[in-house]
């Protein structure tokens, strides 16, 4: 599988009144061709900023991006002029969002929202932009697109309006999808549908997806590798079998603890993660975790630790204690 | 149509809901509002007044007779003459065009330009933000009149120039309040949406921000067309407006009641009830509508 997205030490701040906050703080990950990658984090841990950051939607002022590249096939999205970003934006990067409900315009029709990308960035006349909205609507399940088409966004529930926004992200072939949190605003049963239709298509269509979400169970149905993002740092990283069955950080351990799961006995306990996520204007030296770690040693409060391989392979961790960390799970299952 | 029946009247019946539905709409707004309808009443007579002006005036209102002078209203001249023995009702018929030409012309164009500027001004934010929103600040400090005294000062007086002169100072006012609106707007997810589909800004501006600020709009020129009728006429009055002979309810004013105040008062009362009363109709029914579109803009 070739590369399709490589992120270098990416950094962007926030230049607030109260300081300066380093809400994604050097973070490097790859995303291959038809490959889908979650990232993982509490609220405010950096993740949809680490997303808007790829296409340069970080609103400026009060943030920017500071430094680090973003290499999409071969080109660096940091260096592009406004206009080139803006090709490249719902042409080959394609976003969905979170809030079905707000994300597509009150007073514009389905038809024509899907229309106006394709007649941006496609050349397409409009009534071949409506024959593949209809086409696209079928794709993403909704039945009778022909009369759906000319209905404005309050005739849609949230899963449908949710396709709506799948169907938009598809409509101009991207080579990469990043859905922030696709589901959060949404049913429990119309989760799984939602996920599954993304699963489905972006493998069909081979294009990539990076899946930003807070929730692990996500994670380990769809995910080819993970991100685990503390404190606007990538913490942990691996496929989704290492994450899920030897976590080697103790933020991943204990997110995995505050999520129900299938094979743990029915009666096991949930623990939520302890403590408040740290203010990121005012992080100290020292792991960020430490103050709500339960293996948290001397060295903690004085160094950060570096995201280093474990068993040389592709699962990295940024924990000096992470081969404590990996015994204390198996011990525990 | 091949696909035949169900579906053809799926559509009628569509249809039919949807035309007794908007006549319905009128009906509860005038159930709602009932001075919001007496205004609207005012203003429907007065366009058809303006627009059929020459049926109904029975003199022309810039004819002089100079032997039927300060006659008092009669059956032959129904509000009387005045000090060119020219009809007072057709005068103030054919007012009617001067007062709505200037009060549309005006309101429409400089809430227009108002809700680019105050759209744009909320969607860049920062520094063009800060720097439109001072000079919006310096033309506020000016009162209407005063504004508008000083673009005739510059231009010179005539109809197009009064235009031009009570557009200039609605520009910031429509554009504050538009503003408002807008920077909520900008918040939602659909705008950062619209970038992330690559939009161009003009795109975002006039396609997905503007159409979301119609109700401020809307509100915005009506209330504003009020106030143009009384702008034009108070600079017609002060001879710095519309010019003779062109009937104009401001000057028919100025010329009555300066000199003939006591002895042929018909001369200023009429012209003198028609702007009240346009201004009065133009008011109620902005304020209905704003009631009826937008709730939150009652300090308006």
């Amino acid at each position: 599988m070739s590369r399709l997205l490589k992120i270098d030490s990416l950094q962007t701040y926030f230049f607030s009144a109260a300081g300066v906050v380093k809400a994604v703080d050097s973070i490097s990950f790859d995303v291959n061709q038809g490959e889908t990658m979650a990232i993982v984090g509490e609220s405010g841990c950096g993740k949809s900023v680490s997303a808007l950051s790829i296409l340069r939607l970080v609103a400026d002022p009060p943030g920017r991006i500071i430094g680090g590249s973003i290499r999409f096939q071969d080109r660096d999205l940091l260096k592009l002029s406004d206009e080139e970003i803006r090709e490249v934006r719902g042409k080959d990067i394609a976003m969905v969002f979170q809030e079905p409900m707000t994300s597509l315009n009150p007073v514009l029709t389905i038809g024509r929202q899907l229309t106006e990308t394709m007649e941006q960035h496609l050349d397409m006349t409009r009534g071949q932009a409506v024959a593949r909205a209809i086409e696209l609507l079928g794709m993403v399940g909704i039945s009778d697109p022909e009369r759906r088409l000319r209905q404005y966004p309050h005739h849609f529930s949230g899963g449908m309006r949710q396709r709506v926004m799948i169907a938009m992200a598809l409509c101009c072939e991207p080579k990469l999808i990043i859905a922030d949190e696709p589901t959060t605003a949404l049913d429990v049963t119309v989760q799984a549908q939602i996920l599954e239709l993304m699963k489905d298509l972006t493998q069909r269509l081979g294009v990539a997806l990076i899946i930003i979400t807070h929730n692990l169970g996500i994670v380990a149905r769809y995910a080819d590798r993970v991100n685990v993002m503390y404190a606007g740092r990538i913490i942990e990283s691996g496929t989704a079998h290492d994450i899920y069955h030897h976590p080697h950080h103790p933020y991943t351990l204990a997110l995995l603890r505050s999520v129900p799961r299938m094979d743990q006995p029915r009666r096991a306990r949930l623990d939520p993660v302890q403590g408040q996520p740290p203010d990121l204007s005012r992080l100290g030296v020292g792991c960020s975790f430490h103050p709500r770690c339960g293996f948290a040693i001397a060295r903690c409060t004085t160094q950060s630790p570096p995201l280093e391989r474990i068993d040389g392979g592709d699962h990295l961790a940024a924990c000096f204690e992470a081969d404590n960390v990996a015994r204390s799970m198996t011990r525990s299952s | 149509m091949t696909i035949a029946t169900e579906l053809g009247t799926k559509v009628e019946l569509t249809d039919e809901r949807k035309a007794p539905s908007r006549l319905s709409a009128i009906g509860r707004f005038a159930r709602r509002n009932p001075l919001g309808a007496a205004g609207g009443a005012v203003i429907i007579v007065m366009v058809l007044v303006a627009m059929f002006a020459d049926f109904i005036a029975p003199y022309n209102p810039v004819a002089n007779a100079f032997d039927r002078m300060h006659e008092p209203p009669s059956l032959e001249n129904w509000l009387g003459t005045d000090q060119y023995g020219r009809d007072v009702f057709s005068r103030i018929v054919y007012g009617a065009r001067t007062a709505l030409l200037v009060g549309f012309a005006s309101s429409f164009v400089g809430a227009t330009f108002g809700l680019v500027l105050g759209v744009a001004s909320a969607y860049f934010g920062g520094k063009i933000d800060l720097i439109l929103q001072r000079i919006i600040d310096i033309f506020m400090a000016f009162p209407l009149i005063i504004m508008a005294l000083a673009v005739i000062a510059i231009f010179g007086t005539g109809a197009q120039n009064v235009i031009i002169a009570i557009t200039i100072p609605f520009i910031p006012r429509c554009a504050r309040v538009v503003r408002s609106s807008a920077l909520a707007i900008r918040e939602l997810p659909y705008i950062d949406a619209a970038r992330a589909n690559g939009f161009s800004h003009t795109r975002i501006i006039l396609r997905h921000m503007v159409p979301n600020v119609m109700a401020p709009f809307l509100i915005m020129i009506t209330a504003f067309v009020g106030q143009a009728i009384l702008l034009e006429a108070s600079l017609s009055y002060l001879g710095l407006g519309v010019q003779e002979p062109t009937p104009a309810w401001g000057l028919m004013l100025q010329g009555g009641a300066e000199e003939y105040a006591e002895s042929a008062p018909w001369i200023a009362i009429f012209p003198g009830i028609a702007i009240s009363l346009a201004v009065f109709g133009f008011s109620l029914f902005g304020d209905a509508l704003r009631d009826e579109l937008d709730p939150k803009l009652r300090s308006l």
